[in-house]
């Protein structure tokens, strides 16, 4: 595949943590590719070295096919960052902050046009000659999203960028970036929001202690989970179940009754059949089919002991 | 070379401060006036460093290269240290913009801004005092020079500096006592051993001493020892600067 994005044997070490151990993953160009991971697992620490900020110890990374370390100016003009932060220089306006971002990529008058485009685009045009010390915080993360566009780069980074902010301008967000993957650009999208990945993203990457966990597509990832809920309403809501039920209840409130059945093993069917001959009436029947928070979590977790320790000893 | 990102950083670089007009310019030059009605109208009439100039025509040069220096240094370093800590730099940081680039900008702001302030201070000074200039060229060389090395040395406070205090203390107890002690006030002849030679091996003495050649014709060092020294001040400042950059010292991970 044309690849936006490559890392292989990515290591980061800082002084006390090993923040990134041997991360290896390639972004399609023209993916909607989702980063996720608990606080600290390494999200942050990766895009840092494909944008320039952080140098990796091992390891190499490439924005579309360029070395960030040995092509740097053209891995730079190849990618946009959002930052997660609301940063901005409090001494000029909207359009210069833009005006001069687009300098710092070497381009001219002929790209003014571009940033006019752009703050149309995101409801900017009329804050355009503010200074960004009077912008509200939704106003800020636009200008953010402006200044990471402004050199049209095909893969744009963006790093948490809906954390703190309102359901409106978090639908807007997610309006717009599905717009710009529409217009060809390699979207990564770092969040805490698995929500947000879910709706968002084609492939799915999850990063924990600094290493890649699991790297598949949205239906991929929910296929390895091999758990699914059956949700009970019986009669008599005290009556003692069946033993082969009782050892698949995972909650119990009187009546109500949910059962974690693995798919292979446990047959709705026989759960049912089970619960009539014990002479128990079923009110009412649901499933629910795990989310990715529930395929997280069990990544998350499913760490081996060593390798948690080692971290937490690294990170002291 | 990125020409076009090293003149817009350097655009944004003067931009800031002739949003802070006040601050940036007219302050430090009112600052040098003050200087130059207490010390140069009090000591005038007492004082006559070098024969037939009188102590208002060597004070002046002293106090336009003091001013311009020390806003140099001001210039790179606030800057730095601002976007630091608002965390702004992040857009210079992620842009196709080369370790010497980085540099020459702030320098080449550096420089701009302290000229402007030297002009402003000396064309007031004129009012003053009647100040001869033996050599415009000189004049400009070590006016450049020592902006550019100021402008280098703010560079390298401002990425060293993690907070604003450290980049106070750099200011107060480095660049400070170094143009004070340089020879701005008096002459380093009039100075009692061993300070006199003690002031040989501070580098500011030769871009003030040489600056003040430029407009007297007279100096305590010879123009081309001044001018020797303050370009190897120069590159050598230069050289750990871009060290710096280039390891992405405190500025990169």
């Amino acid at each position: 595949m044309a690849e936006a994005i490559r890392v292989e044997g990515l290591h980061k070490r800082y002084a006390t943590v090993h923040a990134l151990r041997g991360v290896d993953l390639a972004v399609a160009r023209g993916e909607f590719f989702g980063l996720l991971g608990p606080n600290g697992a390494g999200k942050t620490t990766l895009i840092g070295i494909l944008a320039g900020l952080v140098r990796p110890t091992a390891g190499r990374a490439a924005v579309m096919g360029h070395d960030v370390r040995r092509r740097w100016r053209q891995a730079r003009r190849a990618l946009g960052l959002v930052p997660q932060e609301l940063v901005y220089d409090p001494f000029f306006t909207v359009r210069e902050i833009l005006w001069l971002q687009s300098g710092y990529f070497g381009l001219g008058r002929a790209n003014r046009a571009w940033i006019e485009e752009l703050l149309e685009v995101l409801n900017l045009t009329a804050k355009a000659d503010a200074n960004l010390h009077d912008l509200s915080g939704g106003m800020k993360r636009r200008v953010l999203i402006a200044q990471a566009l402004v050199h049209r780069p095909p893969v744009v980074v963006l790093d948490e960028p809906t954390a703190g902010v309102d359901v409106e301008l978090r639908q807007a967000l997610w309006h717009f970036t599905r717009r710009l993957h529409a217009e060809g650009h390699t979207i990564v999208l770092t969040t805490h929001y698995l929500e947000e990945a879910e709706a968002l993203c084609g492939r799915i990457a999850i990063l924990h202690q600094g290493m890649l966990r699991a790297l598949d597509t949205k239906a991929g990832l929910l296929a390895r989970h091999p758990w699914r809920c059956l949700c009970l309403e019986l009669d008599p809501p005290g009556a003692p179940l069946p033993e082969a039920v009782a050892a698949l209840v995972s909650e119990r409130e009187g009546g109500r009754v949910k059962l974690r059945l693995h798919r292979l093993n446990d047959q709705i069917g026989a759960v049912l059949d089970a619960l009539r001959t014990a002479g128990l009436r079923i009110r009412d029947l649901r499933t629910e089919e795990p989310g990715l928070e529930e395929v997280f979590l069990e990544l998350v977790h499913e760490a081996p002991a060593g390798e948690a320790a080692a971290a937490e000893r690294e990170a002291g | 070379m990125n020409l076009r990102g090293l003149y817009t950083l350097f655009e944004k670089e003067v931009l800031r401060f002739l949003k802070v007009v006040v601050q940036t310019l007219l302050t430090p030059v009112a600052t040098a006036l003050l200087y130059l009605v207490i010390f140069g109208e009090v000591l005038a009439e007492h004082l006559e460093m070098y024969p037939g100039v009188g102590y208002g025509a060597f004070l002046v040069p002293g106090l336009v290269a003091m001013t311009l220096i020390q806003n140099a240094f001001a210039n790179s370093s606030s800057s730095l240290i601002q976007s630091k800590m608002t965390g702004n730099l992040i857009f210079l940081l992620v842009a196709p913009i080369s370790p010497l680039e980085f540099y020459l900008a702030f320098v080449a702001a550096a420089v701009v801004r302290g000229l402007m302030v030297g002009a402003g201070v000396w064309l007031v000074a004129l009012a003053f005092v009647d100040l001869p200039l033996h050599s415009p060229a000189l004049v400009l060389a070590f006016a450049v020079l020592g902006a550019a090395v100021l402008g280098g040395l703010g560079v390298i406070a401002g990425v060293w500096a993690d907070k604003f205090e450290q980049l106070a203390a750099f200011q107060n107890f480095v660049v400070l006592p170094l143009s004070f002690l340089s020879g701005v006030f008096y002459s380093v002849h009039a100075l009692p051993s061993p300070w006199d030679r003690l002031s040989w091996l501070n580098p500011f003495f030769y871009m003030i001493d040489g600056f003040r050649y430029g407009f007297l014709g007279v100096s305590d060092a010879p123009p081309l020892l001044s001018l020797g020294v303050s370009l190897a001040f120069l590159a050598a400042v230069s050289v750990v600067c871009l060290r710096m950059l280039a390891m992405g010292y405190k500025i990169r991970q």
